[in-house]
């Protein structure tokens, strides 16, 4: 099985990062993954997006047309990449910055008020990790088993006081449903 | 087994070289390889290397020479526009033949061009680049793992045939991260007795040169030199065959190309259409008889780049134009998908 | 060019010689002239009356003072000196042009415990390799850099360069170097002082017996400083090209000291390691 992920957002949103988490995440898990950011000159503010491909086989092209999960950050990346996902896919949406609703109706979607969440729980930059956690939650392609390991690999040492944030951003992305509002 | 990583391509060369011992690294600022100048930065003065910031790419290529001339292992990295300065150094370090490794994480051109992946410094790359007559050897990964091991294999070629060796990627290989088990490190065990070391008063004078003013003298030299590139074209040419046993239709591509390539060759088996890829990793020595022998056995060929057609031509040499050569292109920084090799795999068996 | 009397004992003989003849009176073994051991027996190509020979002789001189031969690497550049690899009996190296300081870095951070001296040319120093050239100083690499200043393109058949006099006639200049047009000469010395990374600068010139002692002095002095660690040690030697500027040897000679001299005033223009900073004269006088 192969599985195309797509995060889009601002820069400075931390897509890039989420998506290593979750590329590192296959890795350990010995699936075969790639993962290829957009790069340009903005660096902060402008779109970022990252491509992971996660696979039991190894990766042809990392190259990403039509994504099986998109996790969309802002409007522009919905608008953008909504029409590009193949039927079935599974949308997360941050839906304190994405007030429309996903039109498309075969596909399924997740609407995540990041963050929002984020900052309820003073983590304010850690909505990224909330939607991961919530992908996580609903498309199994990687476990939450063993997300601790993986994020002592993708945060530096210089930031190891971050990792209990990010774990516990996971945590609330993974635990949450519509229900709980 | 060692672990695997996920890591940067630009990073796995950055690695794969301090593995392969090199400890010296000149660079200039360019998008998309800065990864390996901050890599260097970062690992160089830990380990006692020199990683040097230098003032233009002409004065990087040349810090190299400096340093192939005393007979060590030495890189420099740059993108497209920048490995157009370098040039000149290049062909120096060919004409001096000194072992040295540039890196060319290709984007899109000519002139400053943008920064997004391309293949359109092929012939550059493969037919010399700068002026007079000589070849780099020039390597051409497609994932991060051969970002890292055709980093050590070109020091290893390079030392061998004391020739300037390239690795040619290009953005996507450059930035894409992808689970690496990072070589071992190890040493040259090649002798230099020909490096400026300082005489210590035991030896004749070294001289490190390519003036040569008697032309029957530089005849001489330049013979002796392809002599050598004989050796390398039939001893060192390397390419990954994909599905060829009962190909009746093949795709040449190498780099990202052959990546998405792969997935289009996949896709035509799906459908019945029996083809196969060949991808030239050794872009030269360029894998002639490889396609030579394809050409007796397909029907035709597709020849998938990220440029107007450079490896086209040698595809076209190679099979002696005995087979329709299709090709399928994107250029600027956009990068073919699967379904338009699809295609034109199609188009090829429709013929 | 070796003559060497070499007598040891008082003998009887049939003289030819007065030298021969006053050293075998009386014992002496004496060598009154000998070239530089740092220098080869190949011929120089250089014309006659041009001063490369003497700088070259002055570099090799030093090298033999210090003993350091055998641990000296030598980078030549695309001018005039670009067969010296030839001609000094060190490791040496071709650059491109203009990019010796480059290839000189490079050499001396692979190998920091070897000496490591550029000789170039002003159109290679001052034109196609300032960058290099202004970059090596400001890194401070620990370097000695032999500029050799006349004023024109020698090899190429005596075109303008950057240290081209204003009015200076020359092959691409043929009304006289127009200010308005070609600008200004560059005073290289004058310019790198301005840097702080540099540790060594001095023009000299070799148009007089004081002058060519003066710079073997700052010569020594610049490999010295390399020896010592002290950095970038840049010295600028005024020199003459009678066949480009269509003059003789010694007319050329009185052109260095009438107008090189009096634009390019010889002296110390940087010594980090020095207490008062040497006299800048304007005769070809340094104090």
């Amino acid at each position: 099985m192969t599985t195309q992920i797509l995060i889009s957002g601002f820069g400075g949103q931390g897509v890039l990062f989420a998506g290593k988490f979750i590329a590192y995440k296959g890795l350990l898990e010995e699936k075969e993954v790639s993962w290829l950011p957009s790069y340009g000159p903005e660096m902060r503010g402008g779109t970022a997006s990252c491509s992971i491909i996660i696979s039991d086989e190894a990766v042809g092209s990392p190259i990403i047309a039509n994504p099986d999960v998109l996790i969309a950050m802002n409007l522009p990346s919905l608008d953008k990449y909504e029409p590009a996902c193949v039927p079935g896919a599974k949308l997360f949406l941050d839906e304190t910055l994405i007030t429309r609703k996903v039109t498309r109706t075969d596909v399924e979607a997740f609407y995540i008020p990041a963050t929002q969440l984020a900052r309820d729980a003073g983590i304010p930059t850690l909505g990224n990790m909330i939607l991961a956690g919530n992908m996580i939650r609903e498309t199994g392609i990687v476990a939450m088993e063993g997300v601790e390991e993986v994020l002592k690999k993708v945060i530096s040492a210089k930031h190891a006081d971050l990792l209990q944030a990010n774990l516990h951003a996971l945590q609330i992305g993974y635990q949450y449903t519509k229900e709980m509002l | 087994m060692a672990e695997k990583v996920l890591m940067k391509g630009n990073e796995a060369i950055a690695e794969a070289a301090i593995r392969a011992g090199c400890r010296h690294y000149f660079g200039y600022p360019i998008t998309p390889q800065t990864e390996i100048a901050a890599y260097m930065a970062k690992r160089m003065p830990k380990i006692g290397g020199t990683f040097l910031q230098a003032e233009s790419e002409i004065a990087a290529i040349n810090m190299v020479y400096g340093v192939a001339a005393a007979g060590m292992r030495v890189m420099t990295s740059s993108s497209s526009p920048g490995v157009s300065l370098k040039q000149e150094g290049i062909s120096y370090i060919a004409g001096c033949d000194l072992p040295a490794l540039i890196i060319n994480v290709q984007r899109g051109g000519p002139g400053l061009g943008g920064i997004q992946p391309s293949q359109s410094d092929y012939f550059q790359a493969t037919k010399g680049g700068g002026h007079g007559d000589y070849h780099l050897i020039v390597l051409a990964p497609a994932s991060v793992q051969e970002m890292a091991d055709l980093t050590i294999q070109a020091f290893t070629l390079a030392d061998k045939y004391r020739c300037p060796a390239m690795l040619l990627a290009d953005g996507t290989m450059g930035q894409m991260m992808e689970p690496v088990i990072l070589p071992e490190p190890q040493t040259s065990a090649v002798e230099k007795p020909w490096a400026v070391t300082g005489t210590q008063n035991k030896r004749p004078h070294n001289i490190i040169n390519s003036l040569c003013l008697r032309p029957e003298q530089l005849e001489k030299a330049n013979f002796e030199r392809y002599e050598k590139y004989k050796q390398i074209e039939a001893n060192e040419v390397l390419y990954e065959s994909f599905m060829m046993e009962d190909a009746e239709y093949c795709v040449v591509a190498f780099g990202i190309a052959a990546r998405v390539s792969k997935n289009a060759v996949i896709s035509a088996r799906k459908n019945g259409i029996k083809v196969g890829m060949i991808r030239p990793i050794t872009l030269w020595p360029f894998p002639t008889d490889a396609i030579a022998a394809a050409a007796k056995q397909v029907k035709g060929f597709v020849c998938a780049e990220l440029s107007m057609g450079q490896m086209i031509e040698d595809v076209r040499l190679a099979s002696a134009c005995t087979k329709p050569v299709l090709l399928c292109n994107r250029v600027g920084g956009m990068i073919i998908t699967p379904e338009e090799v699809l295609e034109k795999i199609n188009t090829l068996a429709a013929l | 060019m070796h003559v060497q009397y070499n007598c040891t004992k008082f003998v009887l003989h049939d003289c030819t010689d007065t030298m021969t003849c006053i050293c075998k009176a009386y014992g002496i073994n004496m060598i009154v002239f000998e070239k530089p051991k740092a220098l080869t027996d190949v011929p120089m190509h250089y014309c006659p009356g041009c001063a490369h020979g003497i700088i070259h002789r002055l570099v090799a001189e030093t090298i033999d003072a210090l003993g350091i031969v055998g641990n000296t690497v030598g980078v030549v550049p695309v001018g005039c000196a670009v067969m010296a690899y030839d001609y000094f009996a060190c490791d040496m190296v071709e650059a491109a042009h203009g990019r010796a300081p480059a290839v000189a870095t490079g050499l001396k951070r692979a190998m920091p415990d070897r000496v490591i001296f550029t000789y170039q040319g002003d159109g290679d120093l001052a034109s196609i390799g300032m960058a290099e050239t202004v970059h090596s100083a400001t890194r401070n690499e620990n370097i000695t850099v032999v500029f050799v200043n006349n004023a024109i393109y020698g090899m190429t058949g005596g075109q303008m360069a950057p240290t081209s006099l204003p009015g200076q006639v020359t092959q691409t200049s043929p009304y006289g170097r127009d200010i308005k047009t070609a600008g200004f000469p560059i005073r290289v010395s004058e310019m790198l002082a301005t840097l702080d990374g540099p540790a060594y600068i001095e023009r000299v010139a070799v148009n007089n017996v004081k002058n060519v002692r003066n710079a073997k002095k700052a010569i020594q002095k610049a490999f010295q400083n390399q020896l010592e660690g002290k950095g970038f040690s840049f010295i600028e030697v005024i020199s003459t090209c009678p066949t480009n500027w269509g003059m003789t040897p010694s007319q050329a000679m009185k052109w260095v000291e009438t107008d090189m001299i009096p634009y390019y005033p010889l002296g110390v223009y940087k010594d980090k390691y020095a207490d008062v900073t040497g006299d800048i004269g304007n005769t070809g006088e340094v104090q």
